[in-house]
């Protein structure tokens, strides 16, 4: 018998290896230093921006290697990560406001692999460099917020309607809100009132001594969306914030029901990047009490509709309780300076918060306006549920008076300098949250230590590799040499199919994976080779001998790699960041290796000795 | 030809069989001890906290740092040396009052200001308390499930005993790989969970390889007894166990020596894990086995007339 495959077999690996080296090809070319710019609020890049950044880098004496307008963002690739530096600094400079400049590292990946979807291997932040935070939404918060928000509207619908009711309060045990009624005819008067109005809560009444009571509470649903609005607004707001730091390709992405990830490749200043995004702060405008004298306010002599905050010098400030609108309307402040050169903050509203701001100043020109500031610390300590406790500090931020009737955009003065307007800019700018937001993981790993990772990973690769490459031939002399060729291709195969998956991230880790399969790759070729030598051994012909050897192993390795593959399944679906890479690269390489130390050693094999009938010796 | 092993005869492997139970046993039972005791040096991915490694231009000097950050008010940080004597450790626990995230920073902040010259960030870690705790339930998980998918997707394969042996067999690795882990109180962290599931791979991969021979003589061989069929497929698959163990330890053991300190943890983890393993596919898993009484009859398949089993199949 002859050992042969078909024409089409050796088409079909042809295909495949060509495949792999085509879209492994991308990792040879390097990056390009390089700069992102992008437009924020505002302002919009287009073509002639492009010019204008040209011509700006001409003026700083930079030649940039290419520069490109695409997606709404300009490219320019540069010739060292010096002129990159220098590029940054004029174009952040001249570009004014309304632009992002981002560093980048872009492939230079040719045009003609790019068009075939090729590009390089995205590297994690283990590799690169960068920042890594979980954050977590305070839900509890967030519910109560929702509570507070029911009391208000509700307090308004019975009073326009009328229906008088002895109280109205937030309900302890329940997510809801408890209205107290004299009689049970006003009651029902109220629930018919309210029900149609209020889809998404459950409405119950008790009697408690002579008091009729109605416990308005929230549905499932309710509470589920009321929580998703909360995570959905912290994602927007944190999309926003990490646009303020101009990070190229940060990614800011949900996790679970109350989390979320945010990646920042290449950050340095991570400091900075906390602040910005760990600035847990909410803010809300109150009317001022210019009525209440502060001092009777102090001695306790405070009206119920009235609250007592300090300032950030301590001093004590009396609002009203009454809040003009939360900081989620504001859509946009920027910090500039007036006519005299005093520091200013200008804010724009949505329409909803144009119309509340215009109703309420339209009443109160003259009168004193506050912001307050609510800031959210951990305490260190944990609640009941295991969750960390957090502190809120509230602060007035600033009190103006209103000069006249405030409509979508206006503007804040009397600040202390330029730099309060800015940092007050910066965090009206982006937002305020409905639920505070903390930090609960960090991983930060700097640019020297990822590029030393790396080395490591390749150099720790490559030893391990020349030890079995050595070994496999002294052992198995030619056809361990052809198992060699199946283990290189194995690992530019890895790269090609992990080059080629959008979402396959590398890391330190997934390093480890594809060195740990070099060592368990050739598994495969020691089984089928050590049966090959069995059957030989058996008094097989050697054409028997090779069939037998590859058919009777082939069981035994497909067990064996399935098991393997379902850890890495497992791995993959409860391991977290670098560790799912690992468990990425250990599937990977399983699937790859079984293709290559099967098929692709067969091929050659074939190819080599199965056509003959005339060998004496197997070189095995 | 080349062999490690002249297989000429069948090495009676079952012989030592009680022995090595016995070994095994001690060894379980000494890892139980010393976990009971020690525990495990749980990482910081487990125990939250915040941890900063930096790089000095000259070896750092631990107590300088230690005082420096002592002023700083972190009297409890915990200072060591990392990889080389240019990187320093610096980890500590969770502290009440301090935003977790800010510690790195103030740490970083506090050792750029001392007195050492310029002070290279390589990495920063905050984990907050309840993140370690979900991280070790999730690992805990991981492992668990792990194991009950291989004894279905074994009992399906082979036979329940067979996959009762196996499973045992894992348990026994992981138990050692874990003993070792806590007398030298190397560090446990999440790279070292995740090569622990890669040694349930490995080890299994043996295991397999094993039982794979066995079950094929118990088809061919009609009238050995169970205990000499197993000695035959051991001696059978002995050198491919070898070679393919030794192949796996070179790459380890490279990772372990040139891949950063990163990445310790995640080759000792598996250079045990692998030495155990390939021990116990031999003596626990096989043993065990015989001990379950498993015999030609569980072995060969209930003959299942299927449609186009007399067609030559495709490839």
């Amino acid at each position: 018998m002859l050992n042969k495959y078909p024409m089409w077999k050796y088409l079909l690996l042809s295909f495949i290896v060509l495949l792999s080296l085509l879209y492994a090809a991308p990792n040879l070319y390097g990056e390009d230093p390089a700069l992102q710019v992008s437009a924020t609020r505002g302002a919009k890049i287009e073509l002639a921006t492009l010019d204008k950044v040209q011509a700006f880098l001409k003026q700083a004496n930079i030649s940039p290697k290419s520069a490109s307008f695409e997606n709404g963002q300009i490219l320019i690739r540069l010739k060292s990560s010096e002129d990159q530096l220098v590029a940054r600094e004029t174009l952040s400079d001249k570009l004014g406001d309304g632009f992002i400049t981002a560093l980048n590292l872009a492939p230079s990946t040719p045009a003609w692999l790019e068009a075939i979807g090729g590009a390089p291997l995205k590297l994690g932040l283990d590799l690169r460099g960068g920042v890594h935070f979980l954050m977590e939404v305070d839900m509890e918060e967030a519910v109560s917020k929702a509570q507070e928000q029911l009391v208000q509207d509700l307090r308004a619908e019975l009073r326009e309607q009328k229906i008088r009711f002895r109280g109205i309060r937030k309900a302890k045990s329940e997510t809801g809100v408890i209205v107290r009624f004299a009689d049970e005819a006003t009651l029902s008067k109220a629930v018919d009132y309210l029900k149609p109005i209020n889809p998404g809560y459950q409405f119950t009444d008790t009697q408690e001594n002579s008091e009729f009571v109605l416990l308005i509470a929230m549905t499932e649903q309710k509470l589920k969306a009321t929580k998703d609005y909360a995570l959905q607004q912290n994602l927007t707001i944190l999309r926003n914030r990490v646009n303020e730091l101009g990070v190229a390709e940060p990614l800011v992405q949900r996790q679970g029901t109350d989390r979320i990830v945010v990646e920042l490749p290449g950050i340095q200043d991570t400091a900075r990047a906390k602040e910005i995004l760990g600035a847990t702060a909410t803010l809300e405008f109150h009317p001022g009490d210019d009525v209440t004298d502060i001092n009777d306010a102090l001695a306790g002599r405070l009206p119920s509709s009235s609250i007592i905050y300090k300032d950030r010098n301590g001093r004590p400030v009396v609002v009203k309780k009454k809040i003009i609108l939360t900081g989620n309307h504001i859509v946009d402040a920027q910090s500039s300076a007036d006519e005299y050169g005093r520091p200013q903050v200008s804010i724009s509203l949505d329409s909803q918060g144009g119309t509340m701001m215009s109703r309420f100043t339209k009443h109160n020109i003259g009168k004193p306006m506050a912001t307050l500031f609510i800031e959210y610390l951990p305490t260190g300590k944990k609640k009941a549920n295991g969750k960390s406790e957090i502190e809120k500090r509230e602060e007035i931020a600033n009190v103006a008076t209103i000069q006249a009737q405030l409509g979508r955009s206006f503007r804040i003065t009397g600040l202390d300098n330029a730099n309060e307007a800015h940092n007050l800019a910066l965090l009206l700018r982006a937002g305020a949250l409905i639920a505070p937001i903390q930090i609960v993981e960090e991983r930060t790993i700097g640019p020297s230590l990822g590029q030393q990772n790396i080395n490591n990973g390749i150099k720790a690769m490559a030893y391990g590799l020349l030890a079995v490459v050595l070994f496999m031939f002294v052992y198995y002399r030619k056809f361990g040499v052809v198992a060699n060729a199946a283990l290189l291709f194995n690992i530019v195969m890895i790269v090609g199919v992990m080059s080629m998956i959008p979402g396959a991230t590398l890391t330190l880790p997934g390093i480890a994976g594809i060195v740990l399969t070099v060592g368990m790759a050739v598994d495969a070729n020691v089984l089928i080779f050590e049966r090959i030598r069995e059957e030989l051994r058996a008094g097989k012909s050697i054409q028997r001998s090779i069939h037998e050897g590859y058919d009777n192993a082939f069981s035994t390795i497909a067990d064996a790699n399935i098991t393997t593959l379902i850890t890495a399944i497992i791995l993959f679906a409860v391991g977290t960041g670098s560790i799912k890479g690992f468990a990425v690269t250990l599937a990977i390489g399983i699937a790859t290796s079984m293709f290559t130390s099967i098929f692709g050693t067969r091929a050659i094999v074939n190819a080599i000795w199965g056509g003959r009938n005339n060998i004496k010796k197997l070189s095995i | 030809m080349f062999e490690l092993i002249k297989a000429k005869k069948t090495i009676p492997f079952m012989q030592y069989s009680k022995p090595a139970m016995w070994l095994s046993v001690l060894l379980i039972v000494a890892s139980l001890v010393t976990l009971s005791i020690n525990w495990l040096n749980w990482g910081l991915d487990f125990t939250g906290g915040t941890l900063i490694e930096v790089g000095f231009e000259q070896p750092a000097n631990l107590s300088e740092v230690r005082s420096t950050l002592a002023d700083a008010n972190f009297p409890d940080a915990v200072v060591q040396h990392f990889g080389t004597s240019h990187e320093v450790m610096v980890r500590l626990s969770p502290r009440e009052g301090i935003k977790g995230e800010v510690i790195g920073n103030q740490v970083l902040n506090a050792l750029q200001n001392g007195s050492f010259g310029s002070v290279d960030m390589r990495r920063i870690e905050f984990v907050g308390p309840n993140v370690g705790d979900e991280l070790a339930e999730d690992g805990g998980l991981a492992i668990i499930l792990a194991l009950i998918c291989i004894l279905l997707y074994v009992s399906a394969r082979f036979e329940w005993r067979l996959a009762m042996g196996s499973v045992l067999a894992l348990a026994h690795d992981i138990i050692l790989t874990l003993g070792v882990f806590s007398l030298f109180k190397i560090e446990f962290d999440l790279t070292v969970l995740a090569a622990l599931l890669a040694v349930i791979g490995y080890s299994l991969n043996d295991t397999i390889v094993v039982f794979d021979r066995i079950r094929e003589n118990f088809r061919l061989l009609a009238t050995a007894n169970p205990s000499d069929i197993v000695d035959q497929s051991l001696t059978q698959t002995l050198s491919r166990t070898l070679i393919t163990s030794g192949t796996t330890i070179f790459v380890l053991l490279s990772l372990y020596i040139v891949g950063g300190a990163l990445i310790h943890g995640f080759a000792t983890a598996l250079l045990i894990g692998v030495v155990v393993g390939t021990y116990s596919s031999i003596y626990v898993a096989s043993a065990l086995a015989i001990k379950l009484g498993v015999s030609r009859e569980h072995m060969i398949p209930v003959v299942v007339e299927k449609e186009g089993a007399d067609q030559d199949a495709l490839l």
